[in-house]
């Protein structure tokens, strides 16, 4: 890297709390619980993010929530440095179930994150809503 | 070329429902594309276009053809009210006539009565954000089936498009000095624009120092930000024969959407470009090696090397070597690019680069650019664009022109 900004360690932003809709509202509600979930689909047996009523690989309306233990590589990530208060890293992960997903990388020095880190969610508040999915170094 | 008896009506289906108080707006959408697939026996996997209008939750027709993981070759998310779902049809039989495509799928889904009871706002289409924390309000009721899962993160487009970068260098090796070639190219093509931007040329040095904006991206590695705007026309042959002004002609075209797709096998390396340069190609017959002047969409400087590669410019992962040492400048390298300077120093009106994109391309093939950077003989140019983001959800538009 050629910058020469001081990376300050990795701050959790202010996250906004999720807009839910109704075929949302389960994943919430578990994630008020501390409970990750994805969707698998019973007739491929595919997994996939976000979660649908729909499986968006084989069209089978046979969708089903499964509770995951959130851990996963960091498939790519960015450091936000301007236009921000607390510099923040947005990132994909894949989860080892096979599905990537976009998230913040926390609780972590900003220089630290790498592609192909092992990372652990890590439920992080929101304004007024549920916990969201953040992921920290495992 | 008429529509009459090139395309059939194969599928429709009608919800019974209504009242639907227990399903989100893109549930809906969904059960009635499935209905009218299941109509016609034909499955979400036979379909290559979509068209849909305000009701669809989501950023035009992108949201849900990602939601529904449909792989397009054609879309259409034109506004008329309750018209629309009519003017779609005729615009579908218009494609499957030009063989853009081969089956059509149109949705019209809404809940104004069933949200009253609970979560939705019975709509939808008001609340789609064309990227992830692109405008999207916190909390509440979104229809747009990814906002809860995707607009928290503080996503914006330098750091999703951070993130392709970030990839491509992981992947391929690419470097910021590499990165930086494009931009050095544009400044070179502004100098001699006296509406840019930004008109001093710069160096790669220049770029590399300036400051990081989201990682591995800095600051001369983003398009400016401008008002402005353009307009194109296009006519049929007789009117442009009869007209005064050199003859250019459009001979091929390909359209695409990317997006996450489901989350499986997610590669940020490559753009929409990968699907919709090869129909432009064939159709147009010609090859990447004919092609006089590119015009490629600038929002960054990574958005043009992955475009470069994806219409085959260069092999996937030269980009880098392929861009370096002024390749891309006019009268220096072999590619001249965005003669205009680009959105990275001339303009990117309104955040939406890819009218500029047609306009300069016409300016060479007319050979009306600017003398110090008018390609000598331009008779073949492509004009080709990544609208969204490129590291979520976006579509892609490749145009290939020819002076007649």
């Amino acid at each position: 890297m050629t910058d020469t900004i001081d990376r300050p360690q990795a701050q959790t932003r202010r996250i906004p709390a999720p807009a839910q809709n109704l075929e949302s509202k389960p994943f919430w509600d578990a994630a008020r619980e501390g409970r990750f979930l994805i969707k698998r689909c019973t007739a491929c047996k595919e997994p996939h993010w976000y979660p649908r009523s729909i499986c968006p690989f084989c069209n089978s309306p046979d969708t089903v929530w499964e509770e995951s233990p959130g851990e996963g590589v960091i498939y790519t990530f960015s450091v936000m440095h301007r236009s921000t208060p607390v510099p923040y890293a947005i990132a994909y992960v894949t989860l080892d179930e096979g599905v990537s997903l976009l998230t913040n990388i926390v609780d972590c020095e900003m220089a630290s994150i790498r592609i192909g880190q092992r990372v652990k969610i890590k439920w992080t508040p929101t304004e007024g809503g549920p916990p969201v999915f953040t992921f920290a170094p495992a | 070329m008429s529509i009459k008896g090139k395309a059939y009506v194969v599928g429709a289906w009608e919800h019974p429902r209504r009242e639907i108080p227990d399903l989100s707006t893109a549930q809906v959408h969904a059960e009635c594309a499935r209905g009218a697939l299941e109509d016609a026996g034909l499955s979400l996997s036979d379909v290559d276009a979509y068209y849909c209008a305000g009701d669809a939750p989501g950023f035009g027709a992108m949201s849900m053809a990602d939601y529904m993981g449909l792989k397009l070759k054609h879309m259409d998310s034109t506004e008329t009210g309750g018209s629309s779902y009519i003017i779609h049809a005729g615009h579908a039989a218009e494609a499957i006539a030009a063989g853009k495509c081969k089956v059509a799928l149109i949705t019209l889904a809404g809940r104004p009565v069933g949200s009253r009871a609970g979560l939705g706002d019975g709509k939808g289409g008001a609340g789609g954000a064309p990227r992830p924390g692109g405008g999207g309000p916190g909390g509440g009721i979104n229809e747009v089936p990814e906002a809860g899962f995707e607009n928290i993160w503080g996503g914006s487009t330098h750091n999703t498009y951070g993130m392709c970068a970030m990839r491509h260098m992981y992947q391929y090796g690419t470097t910021s000095e590499q990165l930086a070639w494009i931009k050095v190219a544009a400044s070179h093509h502004a100098q001699w624009n006296e509406h840019a931007m930004l008109r001093n040329v710069v160096t790669v040095e220049d770029v590399i120092n300036s400051p990081m904006i989201a990682d591995p991206l800095h600051r001369l590695d983003c398009c400016v930000v401008s008002d402005g705007g353009g307009a194109v026309i296009l006519a049929a042959p007789e009117v442009a024969k009869s007209l005064k002004r050199p003859l250019v002609k459009v001979i091929g075209h390909g359209e695409a959407n990317k997006g996450p797709a489901g989350g499986r096998n997610l590669d940020l390396t490559y753009s929409g470009a990968v699907w919709s340069g090869p129909p432009a190609w064939e159709e147009a017959g010609v090859k990447p090696s004919d092609i006089k002047y590119a015009s490629i969409y600038d929002s960054f400087t990574i958005t043009v090397l992955m475009q470069l590669e994806d219409l085959g410019f260069c092999e996937k992962g030269h980009g880098g070597k392929f861009v370096a040492d002024g390749n891309l400048i006019s009268g220096v390298g072999k590619l001249p690019f965005n003669t205009d300077g680009g959105g990275l120093c001339n303009n990117h009106p309104t955040n939406r680069g890819g009218i500029t994109k047609i306009i300069e391309a016409v300016r060479q093939l007319r050979g009306e650019a600017h003398p110090k950077v008018q390609v000598p003989n331009c008779d073949l140019a492509i004009a080709h664009g990544t609208g969204g983001s490129l590291g979520v959800r976006h579509g892609s538009g490749t145009l290939i022109m020819e002076r007649a």
